[in-house]
């Protein structure tokens, strides 16, 4: 959008000052007429707060009360008393032992001294993050409240770093369910992504039975997660699942995936990209439908290679959809649930439990106040995560779009 | 039948890529479809055999059953269906609300500027709060909250003119798809104190109300890039020819947009199809959805794998007819005919 039309609430500064010479004055007339009623378009009154108000006041109300109850419910405890149950203020103390106290090494993990490869990592990640921050206080641009909260960020991206590093580059170290909930959001998404971006090209060509092929690629979206849960247990069953000839075949007979974290959390990541990839599929499907495909055809035509087609053509016009898939992608993919609980329960030990899976947990053995305190960990988390996407991706595909 | 090999444009595949093209996209369609058949062949399985280990074949490896099906559909009847028609009404009901309200606010996000003011939205978290507090402190509900509204008319009215920082759209929109990170375990048992308040607990409606506002985000976050995509110049051309907002959106922008109502809607409905854990919280017997009904199949005994893969099956089968029907909308050749027309 550029900035004139931006800033055209009230258009009328677009009227030309005096009639364009050489035309009659009727003519200047209708001009200045059709212009105010564009004008009058784009700023219309009661469509302007018709249109948006209904939406605003439904999730005003539907959102508040819920947020501003799980704080209550996340500093709190239920007592339970004769014959009935009360909230009791505990302070910070739910958030206190996810982060530092007994829940820590299921929420954080357990830490160890990294190894060599972890420590170059930490160094590297360190020395960038101090070169980028000594940078933007020489340059004496920025203000010394950013430049504080800039400092703020890279020491706490540099201590994620370190968390990452002591858990997985370590001897003796395990993810905690920070961890497993990233490791979750950003493989399934890297893959559901690439197969979907795939899918939706190949499903655009004039191939044989591509509408039983659209058709068919949506199905897994359509089953309830939970039935999609109960439906892997069957499948990944290695005794009596559809897999157990294979499994055999490879002399695993004694050997399931569920005892093996990397394997379990395959075992998710799989499923998770079975369920989600037809959404990516689809909202692409629809972009690239929506393209015009004179200009991409005059391409070719014109000698360009497919590849350039869609480097410099299809790419950069889905690339809005693309940011706004994966932003949902992310958003929605760190409340994972169903599929680490149907399929393992959450183990080997705690290895797939995510962190809506814990706070599940917690949900169930009525430990609501911890609960809640981990709901908004994740929160604060993905809220963190998904701004600074907006910020840095988004905006940015916005403007060259 | 048209020759699916000729080529009809510079931008159609060669033969041979075209077969490469054919075969990858088989072999997706066998990963996404094994497993459907596994629930088909499960479903007339009976538990022995289920768990004898795997069979593949009906009439081959096992003698198919319809045990399954009788006990879902005839001895559970009414228990079956009831939760089916809940499904059917709250899916459609509130993917239809969630598409008219998300597109009209996804177009006035893309078509008209906001300027929320950074003071109004602030003095209205601050009397939020303030009524909060007073609520924990002992004040009645009603008392604080007229309270905190009245201040914060007589407020906004006062200070809040003096505050000219404002937001601008894509802070709107981040604000509403914001409203979808907290996980729903987090909000549900303030959702059932809600609705327990206005007596809607266990109702269809209280349903369509919540899925309505937790599928909004989506559908406008999906509709303000379609729309963005939209040419002006027919919008204009419209505008200067005296057509009013809404007989623009009526009559250009809703048909050209198509594919990506179609494609949005769809994803709506099966995210308000399959919703479990709010309707497990807000609905006890009356309002229970088919989700429940599903997870309900893992009883003491186990999973039921052979009732579970019916009910499953019965429950995709509606939203799969409603793709084959809506499918043939998401396809090109709308939006260029309506430019040229």
């Amino acid at each position: 959008m550029s900035p004139a039309l931006a800033s055209s609430g009230r258009s009328i500064d677009l009227e030309p000052d005096e009639p364009i010479p050489g035309r009659s004055a009727a003519g200047a007339r209708a001009t200045r007429r059709a212009i105010s009623s564009l004008g009058a378009w784009r700023s219309d009154g009661a469509a302007r707060w018709l249109f948006i108000w209904p939406t605003v006041l439904l999730i005003l109300v539907l959102s508040i009360f819920p947020l501003i109850a799980s704080v209550a419910l996340s500093v709190s405890r239920l007592a339970f008393s004769e014959g009935s149950v009360d909230l009791k203020f505990v302070g910070f103390n739910n958030y206190q032992s996810l982060l530092f106290g007994t829940e820590r090494t299921h929420f954080l993990g357990v830490l160890k001294a990294p190894n060599p490869i972890g420590w170059a990592i930490v160094i590297v990640v360190a020395a960038l993050t101090a070169r980028a921050f000594v940078r933007s206080m020489r340059s004496g641009r920025v203000r010394a409240i950013f430049l504080a909260i800039r400092l703020i960020t890279g020491v706490l991206l540099v201590g994620f770093v370190w968390l990452i590093v002591g858990a997985l580059a370590s001897d003796g170290g395990r993810p905690g369910a920070l961890i497993v909930t990233l490791t979750f959001v950003f493989a399934g998404i890297t893959l559901q992504y690439a197969l979907g971006l795939g899918l939706a090209m190949l499903a655009v060509q004039q191939v044989p039975f591509r509408r039983f092929f659209r058709v068919v690629f949506l199905i897994p979206l359509t089953i309830t997660p939970v039935g999609v849960g109960y439906m892997f247990l069957m499948m990944t069953d290695t005794s009596k699942g559809p897999i157990e000839p294979l499994w055999i075949a490879l002399g695993l007979r004694n050997f399931t995936w569920v005892t093996d974290p990397w394997l379990a959390r395959a075992a998710v990541i799989i499923g998770d990209t079975w369920q989600w990839t037809p959404f990516v599929f689809v909202v692409l499907l629809a972009a690239l439908e929506s393209l015009d495909q004179e200009v991409r055809e005059a391409a070719l035509v014109d000698g360009a290679s497919r590849w350039q087609s869609f480097v410099h053509i299809t790419m950069p016009a889905i690339l809005p959809v693309t940011t706004t898939i994966i932003l949902i992608r992310i958003i929605e993919g760190f409340k994972i649930i169903d599929m680490p609980n149907i399929l393992l329960g959450g183990g080997p030990g705690t290895a797939t439990q995510s962190m809506t899976l814990q706070a599940y947990i917690d949900w169930n053995t009525l430990n609501l106040g911890r609960s809640a305190a981990i709901a908004y960990l994740l929160l604060i988390l993905v809220s963190v995560v998904a701004t600074a996407y907006v910020s840095f991706v988004r905006r940015r595909v916005t403007e060259i779009a | 039948m048209r020759n699916p090999f000729r080529r009809r444009s510079a931008a159609d595949l060669s033969p041979p890529a075209k077969v490469g093209a054919f075969v990858l996209l088989l072999a997706w369609a066998v990963v996404v479809l094994f497993p459907i058949y596994w629930l088909l062949v499960t479903s007339f399985k009976t538990p022995y055999q289920v768990d004898k280990g795997p069979f593949y074949i009906p009439f081959v490896d096992f003698q198919p059953t319809l045990d399954a099906w009788r006990y879902i559909l005839v001895e559970l009847g009414n228990d079956t269906l009831h939760p089916y028609t809940n499904t059917v009404i709250v899916g459609l009901t509130s993917s239809i609300i969630a598409l008219i309200l998300g597109a009209a606010a996804a177009y006035a996000l893309v078509r008209f500027t906001y300027r929320p003011r950074v003071g109004i939205i602030g003095l209205f978290i601050g009397c939020g709060a303030s009524a909060f507090v007073a609520t924990i402190v002992g004040a009645p509900l009603p008392i604080a909250l007229a309270g905190a509204a009245g201040a914060f008319v007589v407020l906004a009215q006062t200070i809040g003119r003096r505050f000219s920082r404002a937001l601008g759209n894509s802070d709107i929109a981040f604000w509403l798809i914001s409203q979808r990170i907290l996980p729903p375990i987090a909000v549900v048992i303030p959702m059932y104190v809600l609705f327990q308040q206005v007596g809607l607990l266990d109702s269809l409606a209280a349903l369509v109300v919540t899925y309505v506002a937790t599928n909004l985000p989506i559908v406008i976050w999906l509709m303000r890039d379609y729309f963005a995509s939209l040419p002006r110049e027919l919008e204009e051309s419209a505008a200067v020819d005296g057509a009013s907002v809404y007989r623009i959106v009526r009559s250009i922008v809703l048909p050209i947009s198509v594919p990506g109502l179609v494609a949005t809607f769809l994803i709506v409905l099966v995210f308000a199809w399959n919703e479990f854990l709010i309707a497990l919280v807000l609905t006890s017997a009356h309002a229970q959805t088919m989700p429940l009904q599903v997870a309900a199949q893992n009883a003491t005994r186990g999973p039921q794998w052979w009732a579970m893969s019916v009910l499953i099956l019965i429950m995709i089968v509606p939203v799969v007819l409603m793709a084959i029907v809506l499918e043939r909308y998401i396809t090109r050749g709308l939006l260029i005919g309506a430019l040229k027309g």
